[in-house]
């Protein structure tokens, strides 16, 4: 064991962060941000590699998520609006708009009830904001101030802003939380921090990206449905991400032949020009979940484990970083 | 109140809780012990790979699991999967789920049958997921089934019992058999009503689970489970077309 570390005030405090998933960048952006000396460790070789954040949606929907999670998410979920355009200027925000075929119609009724949020549309309403939906569903909820972006290119962001900043980001450094020498530890390992959390497990979430110039999407779209739900995502170039299964299984195999009829299934009942779409992309990402299904800060000794961000890595990671840089730092304010 | 006894073994609770699409472990477990279920049904199609640590969240709440083929859609795929389940499990239980068609999950009485036969001459104890025909009963009963589930509504319909003649048919026709409803019940007076029939017991997955409570809902259905079997052993009086006066009216003015 080392000797004592004396932290003698914040712009000296040492921080090391295990992991350059979303967890791992937005906690050491905001523990720079509150003006410690943050040192970044990750053990894949690029950005990107291996983390489930690299498979993910992107959308920030506080209140399309809330179903099944609790007030506490919205509440939560807010902080990333405000958070993400700082940070990733591109980020989108044009609202969701969930849809369903007419005898699916109880999903939107319950998902208008359960987000306490939604504006219902018409045929007329829906068509105004997606042209390529018109005619094809007859009612539909709009949450206008949720946002979407692309994880890629805002983990890439982060990155960015970290290196501005003189934080170093360390590929192919796999490092042990006990033996670092910093005054605090923040490990953000995902799956990888089953050694420490026992009850972390992994649920298969598998993705499909399709490529089309026939039909294009302003925002992200969520068809409901009682058995497979679908949402699509836009991204640059024609690109539409379609996701994601949930299937309680840690395996971060192939995506399966079912997952993929699944999707494709769903995006073609969305519009039917998706069927002569290219397929360009599939993903598989295994997510880190608690089995409360929210996130932990979990503090022991100098190491703190912030994990269990589950489907929610993009939208949660704001508001649990800055929550962990005040329970660090309580004093400092923090400087964007 | 005397016990549910499948295949040798009495279980006090008479509410089977589906452990698919709950919000959260944390939620599954409180909604669990709300329904104090004992047999809790697994779905094996999908995790079969990799979903260890799931299995073994349902195994720690200590119940009997009764591992389900759901999702299966052919004769060899359901006995694959019901073996594959027991080594998994070490469980002789299999709730046996052919489906016909994967819009409306109807069974498909036909490969259930044969499966059936398969699977208990391997030694399983089968619980088939089947429709109210009778036919099909008699059949399975055939091949070796000594407990009957069949389905009041669509799976994940909540419409509740869409034939209940049908129901009580099969409660009259098999009268030493233990029936249980499983599927399409979205309330708990539909579970009541269920037990008021003489079944013996309901499995409950969506309507637990997709709750915005779970755990309200299914302490909600143990009750009305509870209810209904009261009710049925009570002896209910029959229903009636007139107005059957409590007191006499014999001597009492004749109102015009």
């Amino acid at each position: 064991m080392s000797g004592s570390r004396e932290r003698t005030s914040v712009g000296h405090a040492s921080v090391a962060v295990i992991g350059a998933g979303v967890a791992g960048l937005a906690a050491a952006l905001a523990l720079t941000e509150r003006g410690a000396r943050v040192r970044v460790y990750e053990r894949a070789a690029a950005l990107g590699e291996g983390a489930c954040s690299w498979q993910a949606g992107g959308m920030l929907a506080p209140w399309c998520e809330r179903d099944g999670a609790g007030p506490e998410l919205t509440a939560q979920g807010e902080e990333a609006l405000a958070w993400w355009p700082r940070h990733h200027p591109a980020t989108v925000q044009r609202g969701t708009l969930a849809v369903a075929h007419a005898r699916d119609r109880g999903e939107l009724e319950k998902l208008a009830r359960r987000s306490g949020a939604g504006q219902w549309l018409d045929g007329e309403g829906i068509a105004a904001l997606e042209p390529a939906l018109a005619g094809r569903f007859e009612h539909g909820l709009w949450f206008a101030r949720e946002a979407h972006l692309d994880p890629r290119e805002a983990l890439h962001s982060l990155a960015a802003a970290l290196g501005a900043r003189g934080v170093p980001i360390q590929f192919h450094a796999e490092v042990d939380a006990a033996e670092l020498v910093a005054d605090a530890v923040i490990d953000c390992r995902g799956l990888a921090a089953r050694d420490a959390l026992p009850d972390l497990r992994g649920v298969r979430g598998e993705t499909l990206v399709l490529r089309t110039a026939e039909v294009a999407f302003r925002r992200p779209l969520r068809l409901l449905h009682p058995r497979h739900p679908l949402y699509l995502v836009p991204r640059a170039d024609g690109r539409l991400l379609l996701g994601a299964t949930v299937v309680e299984s840690g395996h971060a195999g192939p995506v399966t032949a079912r997952a993929a009829m699944e999707l494709l299934n769903a995006a073609w009942a969305l519009h039917p020009a998706l069927a002569e779409a290219a397929i360009v992309e599939l993903g598989v990402g295994v997510r880190p979940a608690l089995p409360d299904h929210l996130p932990c800060l979990l503090t022991q000794g100098r190491i703190t484990r912030f994990n269990g961000l589950y489907r929610h890595g993009f939208l949660l990671a704001p508001w649990y970083a800055q929550a962990l840089a005040r329970q660090l730092f309580p004093t400092q304010e923090a400087r964007a | 109140m005397n016990p549910l006894e499948l295949y040798g073994r009495r279980f006090h609770s008479r509410l089977l809780l589906g452990t698919a699409n709950f919000p959260s472990p944390e939620r599954m477990t409180a909604a669990v012990h709300a329904a104090q279920a004992q047999i809790l049904t697994v779905s094996l199609r999908r995790t079969a790979v990799g979903g260890e640590a799931f299995w073994d969240q349902v195994r720690g709440l200590g119940t009997q699991v009764l591992p389900n083929t759901a999702g299966c859609h052919g004769v060899r795929e359901a006995v694959t999967t019901a073996q594959m389940a027991r080594e998994l499990f070490g469980t002789r239980w299999i709730k046996l789920e052919v489906i016909a068609d994967d819009d409306t999950l109807c069974p498909d009485v036909v490969g259930l049958v044969e499966a059936a036969r398969v699977l208990v001459a391997e030694g399983f104890e089968v619980f088939p997921y089947t429709t109210d025909d009778l036919g099909v009963a008699a059949r399975l009963l055939d091949a070796g089934c000594r407990v009957l589930m069949p389905l009041a509504a669509p799976i994940g319909s909540a419409r509740g019992l869409s034939h209940p003649c049908g129901l009580r048919a099969l409660r009259a026709h098999f009268p030493d058999v233990p029936l249980i409803v499983d599927a399409g019940l979205g309330l708990p007076s539909h579970a009541a009503a269920v037990m008021e029939l003489g079944y013996d017991a309901v499995l409950l997955n969506t309507a637990v689970a997709q709750a915005g409570d779970p755990e309200a809902m299914a302490r909600a259905f143990a009750q009305a489970v509870s209810a209904g079997r009261t009710a049925y052993l009570a002896d209910p009086i029959a229903p009636r077309d007139m107005a059957a006066p409590s007191t006499p009216v014999l001597g009492m003015a004749v109102l015009a």
